[in-house]
């Protein structure tokens, strides 16, 4: 049996479990620099802010109602995720990290009459030691959990764990849920199925196996198969190496000075690089555009982007950035307010064994003694220490106006208690 | 808890990462042994003592002296364990009107009970209707002296 947990509203939930009159409360967080909603609390939710909204448009609303704002506090964010992660470790021989706010749970092996049980009781303990409340969904399969993870916050009263096992159980659930909100049924086949008139993911469940393998692939299949209790997904415990490793902001002004835009990029490159050689990998692509504030219908619009294909895949920060600038000179345009830049490193492979290039030019063994020298410093003495001149003396102040303190990781900020 | 306002030295813990400790030194010289190495223990970590669940445990600074008499005074950080079951007579950091308050927790038959240590300060009675929630139950202070 495989669980899936997700925490609830988890950005928001943060934020509440370090200022408890947050509680009943409509809580907004934004992404960085302020631009846009990425997390809403359930009030926030029930006021119509969808997703991915612009902060700007929320004004009327802000007026009206008493709503919490907050700037992202990745710090914050992380560290509870941290904990809620070690405590899913304590309860199941393994876990998979799915993403900052959930896990798939391994549950092999493990009693399914006391499965019920040992779901509310992480749900409570979760709860009571970390302050975020989670929703546990238990089930045969990966796809299935995550629909019995998504009925717990629909229902309050199934008290954070919902055991989606018997298949009467199962097709009265799939009879009711829509199939676009299935895991693994993107936007692009939504637009499919609506056309065939699948709505449900009963209706899904019933097409037969020839269409589905014609239409949709080994992918749409595997869905149709873990939907029918059939489980295809695995459980991955080491984290995958990223398929495609991206830096993107969006600015807290329009930029129209190219030096400025060139030495946002170079820092992306930057940042990029890194992430990359954490990872140990190397890219055989990349990819940057800019863009233009989509949201001022004053000025003229502009979205560019170029990828370029690397004859030898690197990892190496000077060549990249080298290779980015050159790209942006080529799509920039004077007159533009642009107001979002980003790199987008593809291609990637592990560096080990990575093969020569006979016609290489590059002193590749000296580079990366270069790159290790500078990682390693920027570990010891704080991030952005080293960098390319490109990069300019200081990485650009983000707006975050409404960020809340770093409880647990500064002894400076930690929450303060009246005697 | 000490009543006596300077109890022993704490330092404050590292409560990011364990100390990795030595686990037989002298391996590699050709000279005498060093006779230690069998009875090698790994230091002590702080941390294995005032932080029972690492997940569980949260940092706070306190303001104000309503507590001076159990020795705890402005600037003390107390270490919160939200794991631990609140219990009748338990030292807890509190919600309680918009802040985070720290008081001496009785669980009584007529309703909760907040006891302050320093007569200056009233016990606070909670109604039962009244929002209240232990956020954490503190069992150590760390503090210089």
């Amino acid at each position: 049996m495989y669980g899936l947990c997700d925490c609830n509203n988890f950005y928001a939930s943060c934020e509440r479990v370090f200022d408890p009159s947050l509680e009943g409360r409509p809580v907004i967080v934004l992404s960085n620099n302020d631009g846009c909603v990425i997390a809403r609390s359930n009030e926030a939710k029930r006021l119509g802010i969808a997703m991915g909204q612009p902060y700007y448009q929320l004004r009327d609303l802000m007026r009206q109602h008493e709503i919490a704002v907050f700037s992202a506090n990745f710090v914050l964010y992380g560290d509870m995720s941290r904990r809620v992660m070690n405590l899913l470790r304590q309860f199941v021989p393994a876990i998979e990290v799915y993403s900052i706010d959930e896990a798939f749970l391994d549950f092999t092996g493990m009693d399914t009459e006391s499965l019920d049980e040992q779901g509310h009781r992480m749900a409570r303990t979760i709860r009571q030691q970390t302050g975020i409340p989670v929703s546990i969904g238990i089930a045969p399969t990966k796809t299935l959990a995550k629909i019995a993870s998504k009925l717990c916050k629909r229902y309050p009263k199934l008290a954070g764990c919902c055991l989606l096992n018997q298949s009467e159980d199962i097709e009265k659930v799939l009879n009711r849920f829509p199939i676009d909100e299935v895991w693994g049924i993107g936007r692009q086949w939504k637009r499919l199925l609506e056309v065939h008139g699948i709505r449900t993911a009963q209706d899904f469940v019933r097409l037969p196996e020839s269409w589905i393998r014609q239409k949709m692939h080994v992918v749409g299949l595997r869905t149709w198969r873990e939907l029918q209790g059939e489980a295809c997904i695995g459980f991955e415990q080491i984290p995958t190496t990223k398929k495609q490793i991206a830096t993107t902001r969006t600015f807290d002004r329009e930029v129209e000075d190219y030096e400025e835009l060139h030495r946002r990029v170079a820092q992306y490159t930057g940042a990029c690089a890194e992430k990359l050689r954490r990872q140990r990998s190397v890219c055989g692509e990349m990819r940057v555009f800019i863009l233009t504030n989509r949201h001022n219908e004053n000025r003229p619009q502009s979205y560019e982007s170029r990828l370029v294909k690397l004859s030898v895949p690197t990892d190496d920060t000077l060549e990249l950035t080298a290779l980015a600038a050159r790209m942006l000179r080529s799509i920039y345009r004077k007159g533009y307010g642009y107001k979002r830049a980003g790199i987008v490193l593809s291609d990637l492979r592990p560096k080990e064994g990575q093969q020569c290039d006979l016609f290489d030019t590059a002193d590749r063994t000296k580079h990366t003694q270069l790159m290790k020298t500078v990682d390693a410093l920027n570990t010891t003495y704080g991030r952005h220490k080293i960098r390319t001149a490109a990069e300019g003396p200081e990485p650009f102040k983000m707006n975050r106006n409404h960020l809340s303190r770093r409880y647990t990781t500064d002894w400076n900020q930690i929450i303060k208690v009246k005697a | 808890m000490e009543s006596d306002p300077k109890p022993l030295k704490f330092f404050t813990p590292e409560a990011t990462e364990s100390t990795e400790l030595p686990l037989a030194e002298s391996i590699v010289h050709a000279g005498f042994p060093s006779p230690a190495d069998d009875f090698l223990e790994g230091a002590l970590d702080l941390n294995d003592l005032v932080i029972k669940h690492p997940e569980a445990t949260f940092f706070a600074r306190v303001e104000g002296d309503s507590m001076k008499d159990d020795g705890i005074v402005e600037g003390d950080i107390l270490v919160v364990d939200k794991a631990v079951e609140p219990y009748d007579g338990c030292l807890a950091v509190v919600y309680l009107d918009g802040e985070f308050t720290l008081k001496r927790v009785r669980f009584e038959a007529a309703g909760i009970r907040l006891i302050p240590a320093n007569p200056k300060y009233p016990v606070i009675e909670i109604r039962p209707d009244e929002p209240f929630e232990v956020w954490g139950v503190v069992n150590w202070v760390v503090k210089p002296v």
